[in-house]
């Protein structure tokens, strides 16, 4: 019972690794540009499909790794270009209609490009098989890969904005925007940059999923949602938060689905547990959301609502 | 109606029940150009003109972006479902309990989303939408995922009136003409302009000394209500209930409809509803990736046309009404 656990809050952790990497993105445009971006989920797919495509032409995980980071990139740039830059002084109406347009047309342009069926990424030689655990368990070393490539990047997050000058002026764009262009920074650029960085990011855990689960055009829907739920517990904007809350709804989620009918079997008969448990259990993340958001209205580390 | 009639009626209301008696005209055109299947799609329209109309309530006049709106929609499917599995097949007993169900959810779900503002308030109702779908996924009694077909329509007074699709038809135009009617007396209500005035200035609602919280409440509650009776609805159109009729993407069409239309009028909300039912059914019969030339015009509307189909007519006619 106590390795299951262990394994299952492992699981959970590497699930709320992978929130983290796509939440970092969305929640630092929500912040420094009060922008709601509904196509983040598809960038995310869009990793994953960039990565099966490299990985299959390069026959490099590692190659395929670092071409599918620098398109996505390129994605993000683009997009920004074309689309995103008219729309940040417009309502969040325009903007929630304008990136819905958006998911539209490239989960569509997915589907004519690469088919609905779903796709499969090789493992690379160095990162498949397993560890030791605890007595007879043993975890895959590619989960544990996918953990502390999301921790390093974490870190180097952190370390960004608050030890670099892009960093500082992360911060000072996420407290007050029109300060910071009036002392002289080329905001445009700025955004474009914050832009292309969250595009990246969310890229880079399409990516590093996709030789876990299968690659195909629904992933970017269910993790933006997910992503939602993530930035509005830790509070918009807040990168320490969406890490926070990243990690916490991706342990509630993994372990709830599995512990939540055992723990119910405790106090109710088994049938109407199991029935209990699997109604109950997709549905504890937004339970989770409706409770801090009662208690605190502007997330965990949230600043007061413009 | 109400306030405005002492001014004769508005253009946008005359507007509206043009739109309502040219709909009318469908059955008979249908049956001349020998294509029943139009009927069948004119009730589609008229199903989503009536979800429409209520979430322009509170994102037209309440200026609250609701991304669960679809939530409602289904909860009046699934009302017909779980009616019909224990015998009550009558259509207004359904509709009264999937708008009790409706009423209950947003009220919960309202009062704790209407604390927040903005994105916040978006995301929110985003995951209680999802919350909801969710719900239903995992109910396996009623198909789960895969949802469960229905036996039969609902019947009016113990009859099964609705089985023919042009009487079925009528009754999902008399509800839309119920609906607006309804919607109209309350945006020129009290309650309408204290609702509109929340959405114009909160600060200055509560310096004359109303409470914005309340009045969005009701707002909230009432539009759910009315959208579960376009549920009910649409599960009887197409005899099948699935968790598909609350996806997020179904809330973020809700939306397309009102921005085509023009957000904040009931007219622009039913014209709204009309063109996107149309725009879906004329590309799908094209390509199969019709949501691709549906995405590029919903972007290119958004980009140049803010303010959607009603704000084209008005720039195009800019001396008629207002």
């Amino acid at each position: 019972m106590a390795n299951l656990f262990l394994l299952q809050l492992l699981n959970g952790a590497q699930f709320g690794i992978l929130l983290f990497l796509v939440a970092a993105g969305l929640t630092l445009v929500f912040g420094i540009m009060d922008f709601i971006n509904l196509a983040h989920g598809v960038l995310y797919m869009l990793g994953a499909y960039l990565m099966a495509m490299f990985a299959l032409s390069t026959g490099s995980f590692w190659l395929g790794l670092a071409l599918a980071l620098g398109a996505t990139l390129v994605v993000g740039l683009v997009l920004e270009w074309l689309v995103f830059r008219r729309l940040y002084d417009r309502p969040h109406l325009d903007q929630v209609l304008a990136t819905f347009a958006l998911m539209m047309i490239l989960s569509e342009g997915v589907k004519i490009l690469w088919g609905s069926a779903p796709l499969n990424v090789a493992m690379p030689e160095l990162l498949s098989g397993s560890v030791p655990l605890a007595g007879p368990l043993r975890y895959p070393v590619y989960r544990i890969a996918i953990i502390v490539a999301g921790l390093a990047t974490a870190l180097g997050l952190w370390a960004m904005i608050t030890r670099t000058r892009v960093g500082m002026l992360l911060r000072a764009g996420a407290s007050n925007r029109p300060m910071v262009a009036a002392l002289g920074t080329d905001i445009s650029k700025f955004f474009m940059l914050v832009f292309a960085l969250g595009a990246m990011l969310a890229g880079f855990a399409g990516a590093l999923v996709s030789p876990v689960l299968s690659v195909d055009p629904g992933m970017g829907d269910q993790i933006l949602i997910l992503t939602f739920v993530v930035i509005v517990i830790g509070g918009v904007g807040s990168v320490k938060g969406a890490f926070a809350g990243a990690l916490l709804v991706g342990i509630t989620d993994t372990v709830g689905r599995i512990f939540g009918p055992i723990w119910l079997k405790m106090v109710m008969d088994p049938a109407a547990a199991a029935q209990a448990g699997r109604v109950l259990a997709p549905m504890l993340i937004y339970l989770l959301m409706a409770a801090i958001l009662s208690w605190r209205p502007n997330g965990l580390f949230g600043r007061s609502t413009r | 109606m109400s306030r405005p009639a002492q001014r004769g009626m508005s253009g946008r209301a005359k507007a509206a029940l043009a739109l309502i008696a040219l709909m009318a005209l469908v059955p008979p055109l249908a049956a001349l150009a020998g294509d029943p299947f139009l009927t069948v799609v004119a009730s589609r329209m008229a199903v989503f003109a009536i979800a429409a109309l209520s979430l322009d309530l509170i994102l037209g006049f309440g200026a609250l972006v609701s991304f669960g709106h679809a939530a409602y929609l289904g909860l009046g499917a699934y009302a017909v479902a779980v009616c019909a599995r224990h015998g009550i097949t009558d259509l207004f007993v359904q509709i009264a309990a999937g708008a009790a169900a409706s009423a209950l959810f947003a009220l919960v779900s309202g009062a704790i989303s209407l604390r927040t503002r903005g994105i916040y308030f978006i995301m929110i109702t985003l995951a209680f939408g999802q919350m909801a779908y969710f719900f239903f996924v995992s109910l396996s009694a009623y198909g789960g995922d895969d949802g469960t077909t229905l036996a039969a329509r609902s019947t009016v007074f113990g009859r099964p009136l609705l089985e023919n699709d042009t009487v079925f038809f009528y009754v999902v135009l008399a509800c839309l003409a119920t609906a607006f009617g309804l919607l109209h007396r309350l945006a020129g209500s009290r309650f309408g302009r204290a609702l509109a005035g929340t959405r114009e200035s909160e600060l200055r609602m509560q310096a004359i000394g109303f409470r914005p919280f309340r009045y969005r409440l009701a707002a909230y509650v009432i539009s759910g209500m009315i959208c579960s009776v376009a549920g009910v609805l649409l599960a009887n159109q197409t005899e099948y209930v699935s968790p598909a009729y609350m996806a997020w993407t179904r809330s973020g069409e809700l939306i397309v409809m009102l921005l085509l239309g023009g957000i904040g009028t009931l007219a622009g909300a039913m014209a709204g509803a009309l063109a996107t039912v149309a725009l879906e059914e004329l590309l799908a019969g094209w390509s199969e990736h019709w949501r691709l030339g549906f995405g590029l015009i919903l972007l290119g509307v958004v980009l140049w046309s803010p303010a959607g189909l009603t704000g084209l007519i008005r720039r195009l006619l800019p001396e008629e009404g207002r």
